[in-house]
């Protein structure tokens, strides 16, 4: 099957590894993966912070360069919610109607990685090989927007060699919020601190989610305080083989500066 | 307007929250009660084989009348009417709070006894009755905690959340007696009880909110615990309701909805211990003269704003503040309004204004844990977002500090940079060029000017050498 990656800005420049764990995935159970190059941003900083202005063209933007696309998936589960909640909002608030008409299906046709794999796909076990202790923080967004229930847990339980612990409070929201992790740190900080802990009780060595802007934040609070765990997107777990593990990243979540260790 | 539902000494949600992190009593108490009540919750929600229908008929119902409401208020005008009872009319709470005084001081009393009312401490009705040389006794018992320590609510359900046993203790030795009281609840309770029972034999004209006002037959009702406003709404003489016009229900049949949805949202209950119903005005039973004031206060504002609107199907359940996160953590006092919490967030700034309110939007995470409880299903996110793109227009048009907020300026810039594929492509190279000065042993610690909040807990990882495009158009140059 022919499958459009919206990589999404923040993982094209910050998380570029999540990328390229997607395309091993899916080219490895036999799907074409293609990659428009003129996609930028969905435009969700901007309008979960109250600038909807200029959040517009990014959904026009975005919706021209994915308009031809049937079937398109994306390692953010908040960047897809962005495009199935929010974009009919945006176009409505518009008044545009070809753009109304234009996000319309949108919504139908973007999908979050595991809701790909699961629902689109049809298959929980992608191969994996991953020895390691992991354990599962379901990010907010693509928890109670796109409901996607307990994929990622079916397609880590399939995974071979992993030891998944479940994380006490997982619902619990980590603090991060896009922009109210810097205009409420010190809430933000606070939700982080009972998140940290919640990850330490488990002994993992590695926290997953669906999204790497939560994990950012999870991956940045254990690297300060130099904890025994990191973060790491579920699609570089999905993508690890023995014969190609993705690696353990270093404690910070980004796990661009590891080269792919060759088994 | 003068009330308003914003207290003006409160600094924004940022600070205040700051000072009421650093409370570790306030956290364990707040962390304790929301925890145990959103347990209870779930379970009494689970029990329901009905509950997301019964969601959808409440936010139905409650969006069909306030698309009408202008019809609804003068049926429910009527009804109550012909009821025996009086109808006045306040567009503000300055309005308000002059139509029940002047009716208080026609009874000739001076004191006057309270059922728990959001809509009074909204309009700050407590303290017109005072300048008045009139006491209004709350007899709600965390609302009479809060009144003795001329404190102020915490909580839309339990006003007192954030005092534990020992500091009620301390108070009502101080306040009602007796001396020797210890801190068992239930001699708590009882030191309580011995005050307000006596009052309610005395008072001659008595207080209430409405949790619902029926417009066909002119019904209002209370739903409470503690009877303590089945007294206030039986024995005074002379009963007095203050009621917001979004309480309306048109029917009485609608009823049957939300006495389902609100116990079980609010205390976790399956059905409320008093819940009073009364008509009107009557000689033989109950109060003989009974008033009705409907409050605008700035409903008609939200009214008018397709997406403000569903705040008005609030039922004060408070739900989304026992879900919370942020709730949780900073109690609600730093939301410096009677309206605390995700509802709050999205109330108290319609009604107060973005300059008084103007941070409580951005009090969220946006996880959606509100959403997802509300019995009448309130999109909160969607709202929050919405108020906060009003509250960063009205802050750009009125003062130059607003049009140069780094925040402002630097997302702007970013929506430029990524109109097009070339500036993007830049951007993301300029961001790697330039990151030296921060990216230092590896990892970011410190960042500058507002981005530090990051920084003050969190690491940050340097951007990495090859972005995901260039690997990808590398791989298809290989190929």
């Amino acid at each position: 099957m022919r499958i459009a990656l919206f990589i999404t800005c923040f993982n094209d420049t910050l998380f570029p590894r999540t990328g390229q764990a997607v395309v091993t995935l899916l080219e490895r159970l036999g799907h074409e993966v293609v990659f428009p190059l003129e996609q930028t941003c969905c435009g969700q900083m901007h309008f979960n912070s109250g600038y909807h202005d200029e959040a517009l063209p990014l959904v026009r933007r975005f919706a021209r360069v994915f308009a031809d696309e049937q079937l398109i998936v994306s390692p953010s589960g908040s960047c897809v919610a962005m495009v199935r909640d929010h974009y009919p909002h945006v176009a409505r608030e518009s008044g545009d109607p070809e753009l109304i008409e234009a996000v319309r299906t949108l919504g139908e046709r973007t999908f979050e990685l595991t809701e790909l794999l699961v629902d689109k796909l049809g298959v929980e076990d992608v191969g994996a090989y991953y020895p390691h202790r992991v354990t599962y923080h379901p990010s907010c967004h693509a928890l109670r927007m796109l409901h996607i229930d307990d994929k990622p847990l079916r397609l880590l339980r399939a995974v071979r060699g992993i030891d998944l612990v479940e994380l006490p409070q997982a619902e619990q929201c980590c603090g991060f919020g896009g922009t109210f992790a810097i205009k409420n740190a010190d809430t933000s900080i606070a939700m982080l601190d009972d998140k940290l802990r919640a990850v330490a009780q488990t002994g993992a060595e590695i926290c997953t989610a669906a999204d790497n802007s939560c994990l950012m934040h999870i991956g940045g609070g254990l690297s300060r305080q130099r904890a025994n765990a990191s973060a790491l997107h579920l699609a570089e777990i999905l993508a690890s083989t023995e014969d190609r593990p993705f690696g353990v990243p270093q404690s910070g979540g980004a796990s661009a500066s590891i080269a792919v260790v060759r088994a | 307007m003068t009330t308003s539902a914003s207290w003006a000494d409160v600094p924004a949600f940022p600070l205040a929250a700051k000072a009421a992190l650093a409370d570790t009593q306030l956290r364990r108490n707040l962390g304790k009660a929301t925890s145990t009540i959103r347990e209870k919750r779930i379970g009494v929600v689970e029990e329901m084989p009905d509950w997301e229908p019964l969601r959808e008929a409440g936010r139905a119902l409650k969006d069909r009348t306030l698309r009408h409401l202008d019809r609804h208020l003068l049926e429910l005008e009527a009804s109550v009417q012909a009821a025996g009872g009086q109808v006045h009319w306040a567009r503000d709470g300055d309005e308000a709070n002059a139509i029940v005084t002047r009716l208080v001081q026609a009874k000739g009393v001076d004191h006057v006894v309270k059922v728990k009312s959001m809509a009074t401490v909204e309009i700050e009705l407590n303290e017109a009755l005072e300048a008045a040389g009139i006491t209004a006794l709350e007899t709600d018992l965390a609302e009479l905690i809060v009144q003795l320590g001329r404190d102020r609510p915490s909580h839309i359900l339990v006003p007192a959340i954030h005092r534990n046993r020992t500091e009620i203790r301390d108070l009502f030795r101080r306040t009602i007696g007796p001396a020797t009281l210890t801190d068992e609840p239930a001699e708590l309770a009882e030191a309580a009880r011995r005050f307000l029972r006596e009052r309610f034999l005395r008072a001659r004209v008595g207080i209430s909110g409405a949790n619902f006002a029926v417009a066909e037959t002119g019904t209002i009702a209370v739903l409470e615990s503690e009877g303590n406003g089945r007294m206030c709404t039986t024995l005074p003489e002379t009963l007095i309701t203050v009621c917001g016009i979004e309480k309306l229900v048109p029917r009485w049949e609608d009823l049957e909805v939300f006495l389902q949805l609100l116990p079980r949202s609010s205390t976790a209950e399956r059905m409320n211990p008093y819940t009073t119903l009364w008509t009107g005005a009557r000689d033989d039973d109950g109060p003989r003269e009974f008033h009705l004031v409907l409050l605008d206060n700035g409903r008609t504002t939200s009214l008018s704003d397709e997406l403000d609107r569903q705040t008005l199907a609030c039922i004060r359940c408070s739900a989304c503040l026992n879900v919370c996160p942020v709730y949780e953590r900073t109690g609600g006092h730093a939301y410096g309004s009677v309206y605390p919490g995700p509802i709050g967030a999205i109330l108290t700034p319609q009604l107060a204004g973005m300059r008084a309110a103007g941070s409580l939007p951005f009090a969220s995470s946006l996880c959606g844990a509100c959403y997802e409880v509300c019995p009448v299903k309130i999109d909160i996110p969607t709202v929050l977002v919405h108020l906060r793109n009003r509250s960063n227009k009205e802050r750009a048009a009125a003062s130059l500090r607003g049009k140069l907020d780094p925040e402002r300026l630097a997302l702007k810039a970013v929506a430029k940079g990524f109109a097009t594929r070339g500036r993007y492509e830049r951007l993301q190279k300029l961001g790697r060029r330039g990151q030296w000065p921060l990216a230092r042993g590896g990892k970011i610690t410190r960042l500058p000017g507002e981005l530090g909040g990051w920084t003050k807990a969190r690491d940050l990882m340097p951007i990495p050498d090859q972005t995901f495009r260039e690997w990808w158009m590398e791989r298809e140059a290989s190929r």
